[in-house]
């Protein structure tokens, strides 16, 4: 019996989520009095690791597990967690792992959890708090399964550094194929992610059109932020869908989320509300977005903007 | 063609959330309910390939008698029938439960849930289908087309998109991008007269039971005040994210 933390790597390197995710289950595995183990697919640094007090580690390797494909995932991990016997597996909340999760539960004959917002709060029965109603409410959610898996929402536990000795087992990965075939990935590889920034900077409607986009854009780079966008703006076209945020778009949970000339319609907010500090750059003192923020200016965005920029450049 | 899309009956998203009975459990008392939107865009695209393909389009849901009004706005937006299993749904393995009995039953090509629904933000009824009944599942779809047997599909990933393809049955995740807003069916007077003629099926659940129990909600702590800064005093903000938040 044990406790697992899933790491998620992309071209070798360790997402922030992953050591996210490591210092959540290093205080589970304490309070349990358990060796935290941890489980990596085709990675070749793993240093990072001990920072975060990780006792051992799987490494499984496999030309097949190159690119994230969700059945040859889960079948590699099922077939190794069905050996090890954990009573719980932690993963992210990125997109890839919330998709592998549900399926990987199913196939260990475990408790699936996602939006997971605390420690456990009991461990008999197993219980967590989660978000629920797009972040505009909690539960306690408990289960009596013997194995469970959690989807830990990002920057809900911080990180924690805790100094370990590693030990390393290579494995092989198993023969496993899919139904699925990947034909194609198109991947930004020169910005920011939404999922992955710790700072955001999303656009409104109060921008008038995306000939002004510059400003956000320039914004976002001094701060090395990645861009958003509310869902008119994308449904107009002025930026893609991919920017789009809140309750019908992507989840933001960033350090940092600073809104210019975005109303606050409560769709919005509740994909974007578990962000740490919320800025709000708003020429209407009305707008419902300042009784959600942290700080505000009531101010035009086409002024604020480029002195923002100014000021930051400053300091950096 | 059979295409069954998952329905999940949701609080409007503009609902004030509030709780009963000691907050164990959500206060529907003036809420109005609508269809998941996720659940929307795969709905509407699944009309569409009615109309190009002669698809056949089934909703279903799982739910109490509560539930039937969405069902009848589905049929009236143009699915040819509904199905209501008639239990309240518990977690999401329970509700993947009560539809892969369904599956295996009738066969479907393609089989529709919601990315995630916007109550409970699961995520997982569409990837516990997937491995119950041992079909291919695609998240975060944002891209279907059918040619014969073989489905091409585009699915959101952080920062791009990844095109995929497999040979029919598939289960999706739909979300906004599947179709867009504007392709969305608003019900006019005929649809609403024909969704009274078509069937509206109602099974007994499995015994399936849940794995997960909801026993508590809280609501989010208050928010402070916001700290507003004047605008000709760009700088103060910067000083205070820097040395009072601590975020830059
Ligand atoms: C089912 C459903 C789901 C939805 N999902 C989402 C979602 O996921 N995400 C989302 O964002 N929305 C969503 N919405 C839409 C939401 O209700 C709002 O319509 C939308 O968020 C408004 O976008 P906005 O703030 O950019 O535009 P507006 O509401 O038009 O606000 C523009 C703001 O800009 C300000 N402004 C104008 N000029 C300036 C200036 N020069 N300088 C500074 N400020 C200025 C105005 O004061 C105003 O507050 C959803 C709606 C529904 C019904």
């Amino acid at each position: 019996m044990s406790v697992i933390v899933y790491i998620e790597s992309e071209e070798n390197k360790i997402k922030k989520a992953s050591l996210e995710a490591v210092s959540y289950a290093k205080k589970i595995s304490e309070s349990l009095k358990k060796d935290l183990i941890a489980v990596s697919l085709n990675l070749t640094d793993f240093s990072i690791l001990k920072n975060y007090g990780v006792d051992k580690l799987y490494n499984i390797s496999d030309d097949k597990l190159k690119v994230f494909e969700v059945n040859i995932y889960s079948n590699n991990l099922s077939n190794l967690f069905n050996e090890l016997e954990p009573e719980i597996i932690v993963i992210t909340s990125s997109a890839n792992s919330r998709y592998l999760g549900p399926i990987l539960a199913s196939k260990i004959d475990a408790a699936y959890m996602s939006n997971v917002a605390s420690l456990p709060i009991s461990y008999s029965p197993f219980s967590v708090k989660r978000s629920c109603f797009t972040n505009k409410a909690f539960n306690e959610t408990s289960t009596k399964k013997s194995t469970v898996v959690l989807s830990l929402s990002s920057n809900s536990y911080g990180l924690h550094e805790n100094k370990s000795n590693l030990i390393l087992e290579e494995i092989k990965g198993i023969d496993s194929n899919s139904a699925l075939k990947i034909d194609s990935l198109e991947k930004l590889t020169n910005k920011v992610t939404i999922a992955d920034a710790d700072i955001v900077v999303s656009g409104g409607r109060g921008l008038k059109g995306p000939e002004n986009w510059h400003l956000i854009e320039d914004l976002a780079k001094v701060l090395g932020a990645a861009t958003a966008c509310s869902k008119p703006v994308s449904d107009m076209g002025w930026r893609p869908h991919s920017e789009h945020v809140g309750q019908t778009g992507k989840p933001v949970a960033s350090n940092l989320y600073i809104a210019v000339g975005i109303s606050g319609a409560i769709q919005h907010l509740a994909g974007v509300n578990s962000s740490k500090v919320k800025v709000v750059i708003n020429n209407d003192p009305e707008a419902p977005f300042f009784r959600s923020a942290d700080y505000g200016i009531v101010g035009d965005a086409f002024e604020v903007l480029p002195k923002l920029i100014e000021g930051l450049k400053a300091i950096k | 063609m059979n295409i069954l899309v998952c329905i999940s009956n949701v609080p409007d998203t503009t609902s004030k959330i509030n709780f009963k009975n000691n907050d164990s459990e959500f206060d529907s008392n003036g809420v109005q309910y609508i269809i998941n939107p996720n659940d929307e865009f795969g709905l509407t695209r699944a009309i569409w390939f009615q109309e190009k393909n002669n698809a056949e389009v089934t909703v279903l849901t799982v739910g109490d008698q509560t539930c039937e009004p969405i069902l009848r706005k589905c049929l009236a937006i143009g699915a040819n029938k509904a199905i209501r299993i008639d239990a309240v749904p518990k977690d999401g393995f329970f509700v993947a439960s009560q539809i892969s009995e369904i599956c295996k039953i009738n066969k479907y090509d393609l089989i529709i849930c919601g990315r995630e629904s916007i109550d409970y933000n699961g995520a997982m009824v569409g990837g516990i289908l997937s491995n119950m009944i041992n079909c291919p599942y695609v998240a975060n779809c944002i891209g279907l087309s059918i040619d014969n047997k073989k489905a091409t599909l585009e699915r959101e990933i952080d920062g791009g998109k990844e095109v995929l393809s497999c040979e029919l049955p598939v289960i999706i995740g739909s979300q906004k991008g599947l179709v867009e807003e504007t392709d969305l069916i608003i019900p006019n007077m005929r649809g609403i007269m024909q969704a009274r003629q078509k069937t509206l099926e109602v099974l007994p659940a499995n015994s399936i039971k849940n794995l997960t129990d909801t026993n508590k909600f809280f609501k989010p702590q208050p928010k402070k005040e916001v700290k507003l800064v004047d605008s000709e005093d760009v700088n103060e903000l910067i000083n205070l994210l820097q040395n009072e938040a601590k975020v830059l």
